[in-house]
């Protein structure tokens, strides 16, 4: 596949050519796709910010979206669980198919799609609660156990983002009590813990200390065995670490898309190229 | 070159700065003065008046002994009305414009009118309650005297929430989104959780307010010589009671004003101390 334009209705009626995405020479044939999104438009208030981004989201894989600031890739991120519904004014067209489902649709019900698709930010955001309550929290939410079961459910789940080790002996001190890298590991715990289909990362070690970050890293590698990630970054090395696929956005648009070894590799757009050998972004 | 002690512009700005100091400490010392004054006459005659009597004893009448229990237990009995009835409406708006209609005009308007009544004096507050409550029911009430404390309560207590769910950061909104947390469980489960400390000093400091007004008591609850904890008839009160007795002729009744006077500050100073030291909890987390 080549760069080729197709055409977009725009807002305002003008043709105007936006670029399709190189895609690298991959085998992803045999890949179940998990999310697909299909050009996809999102605009705060009149602005445009995301044009025509079409994409496939495998299961059981690690993609990354990079690209330099203001490029639209927390944007895109953000889409796929309707974050951007808490605040008025954002709004999105096109596809985003989500196990056959559109889950960009109205009636969508918005709240057991976030408990299928779960998301860990930037900044580490622990519950006002006892650790334990944090991971329960969100467990009890859909699930009524007997509270062995749900101990059971908060130790595997902490056990899972690695922090059983250092929490087990102090589960009722506050979650934020705890070091930062320490937080975000709670907040992968919860995330966990509800037992979503998909966990979308926002640059989650862009707050964190070298080691934190590399344990996070290793974390990303092993949940990738029973989810599908995405992980936006501004860390081009952790996205060449953690991902099988790697999108690079640029302006709000996608600009390449591909298997993380070849688009590092041998990129085939010049802003790409230009891009991950740090001439601009 | 080093640039000398004696440097002339720096001795300049050294004096400017000495002589605004100074002015600024007089400042401070003058303020402070008078209110060290007030707190010590205060504590002189407050405390000679103490006694055991004036908490089991009902106002006197003119020329005889007595105490302030009548007046304690109305002021007591009308102040937890008050925030019981003004503090879930004060929640319940401060949440609608913090959480809810963030952007919206009703808030901007809502917020702008709290702000009025806010610094309303409380005379109108009493007169308005006076109008709507004592006139039509053809007499003075316990009921009148909550109902106009509680309308005092409403703003502090508003603002004050809308305030501290503001200082809740969005991220921890969308932490409790992210998981599938519908929107008014976020609100009670997480950013209730988060403000606690604020939301109840908010109160705290609504307690220390009302608890000391008079104005809007004068026209509702009116006052009231005897026991009385029947909502439906006057009820006393110890701002009124010190108004009364401070007025009058009789020294035992300005001498029991004096304690009352002692009893409301002790309270509202210990009020504000736990409200302060809950914020500084707070922030220390």
């Amino acid at each position: 596949m080549n760069v080729t334009s197709n055409n977009l209705q725009q807002q305002n009626g003008a043709q105007v050519s936006v670029p399709v995405a190189t895609h690298a020479k991959v085998d992803t044939k045999g890949l179940p796709e998990k999310i697909g999104i299909r050009n996809l438009e999102f605009f705060y208030g009149d602005s445009r910010a995301l044009k025509g981004i079409s994409l496939s989201l495998y299961a059981n894989k690690t993609t990354a979206f990079i690209g330099p600031s203001g490029c639209g890739k927390s944007t895109l991120l953000r889409i796929l669980n309707r974050m951007y519904d808490l605040y008025p004014g954002q709004r999105a067209t096109g596809e985003v198919v989500f196990d056959g489902d559109n889950l960009l649709r109205a009636d969508q019900d918005i709240n057991l799609l976030r408990a299928r698709i779960g998301m860990v930010f930037q900044k580490p955001t622990p519950f006002p609660m006892s650790i334990y309550e944090n991971i329960a929290f969100g467990i009890r939410l859909y699930e009524r156990l007997p509270r062995t079961e749900v101990d059971g459910r908060v130790e595997s789940a902490l056990r899972r983002a690695a922090l059983w080790d250092e929490v087990k002996d102090k589960l009722n001190a506050n979650g934020q009590s705890l070091s930062g890298g320490q937080q975000q590991r709670l907040c992968i715990a919860r995330t966990v813990a509800v037992k979503p289909e998909v966990i979308l990362f926002d640059e989650p070690c862009s707050a964190l200390d070298p080691i934190s970050t590399a344990k996070i890293e290793e974390l990303i590698d092993e949940l990738k065995q029973d989810y599908t990630i995405v992980i936006v970054t501004h860390n081009m090395q952790q996205a060449a670490r953690v991902s099988d696929f790697t999108a690079f956005m640029y302006l709000g648009e996608l600009i390449e898309f591909g298997a993380t070894e070849t688009l590092f590799t041998t990129p085939k757009d010049s802003r790409t190229q230009a891009y991950i050998t740090g001439r601009f972004g | 070159m080093a640039i000398a002690h004696d440097n002339p512009l720096y001795a300049k700005r050294r004096r400017g700065n000495a002589i605004a100091k100074g002015l600024a400490l007089a400042a401070t010392l003058f303020g402070l003065g008078w209110l060290v004054l007030i707190l010590a006459v205060l504590l002189w005659e407050g405390f000679g008046g103490l006694s055991l009597s004036v908490f089991t004893e009902m106002t006197p009448p003119p020329g005889s002994d007595g105490g302030l229990l009548n007046a304690i237990a109305g002021s007591v009995l009308l102040t937890v009305l008050a925030v019981l009835i003004g503090t879930p409406i004060g929640i319940l708006a401060g949440t609608y414009l913090a959480e809810y209609g963030r952007h919206s005009k009703l808030s901007s308007v809502v917020r702008f009118i709290n702000d009025i009544l806010l610094s309303a004096p409380s005379i109108v507050v009493g007169l308005f309650i006076y109008e709507i409550m004592v006139a039509q029911m053809g007499h003075f009430s316990g009921w009148a005297g909550a109902v106009a404390l509680a309308v005092i309560v409403i703003p502090v207590v508003v603002r004050t929430t809308e305030d501290m769910l503001r200082l809740v950061p969005d991220t921890l909104r969308e932490a409790a989104a992210s998981i599938g947390l519908p929107r008014a469980h976020m609100v009670v489960r997480i950013a209730y959780r988060a403000a606690r400390a604020g939301m109840v000093t908010g109160v705290l400091l609504a307690v220390a307010r009302i608890s000391g007004e008079t104005a809007p008591l004068l026209f509702t609850a009116l006052n009231n010589q005897f026991w009385s904890l029947n909502l439906n008839a006057p009820m006393p009160s110890l701002p009124v009671v010190i108004f009364q007795f401070a007025l009058s002729p009789y020294e035992e009744w300005q001498r029991l004003a004096w304690t009352g006077a002692l009893l409301i500050t002790v309270t509202v100073l210990a009020l504000s101390i736990i409200a302060r030291s809950l914020t500084a909890a707070r922030k220390s987390q």
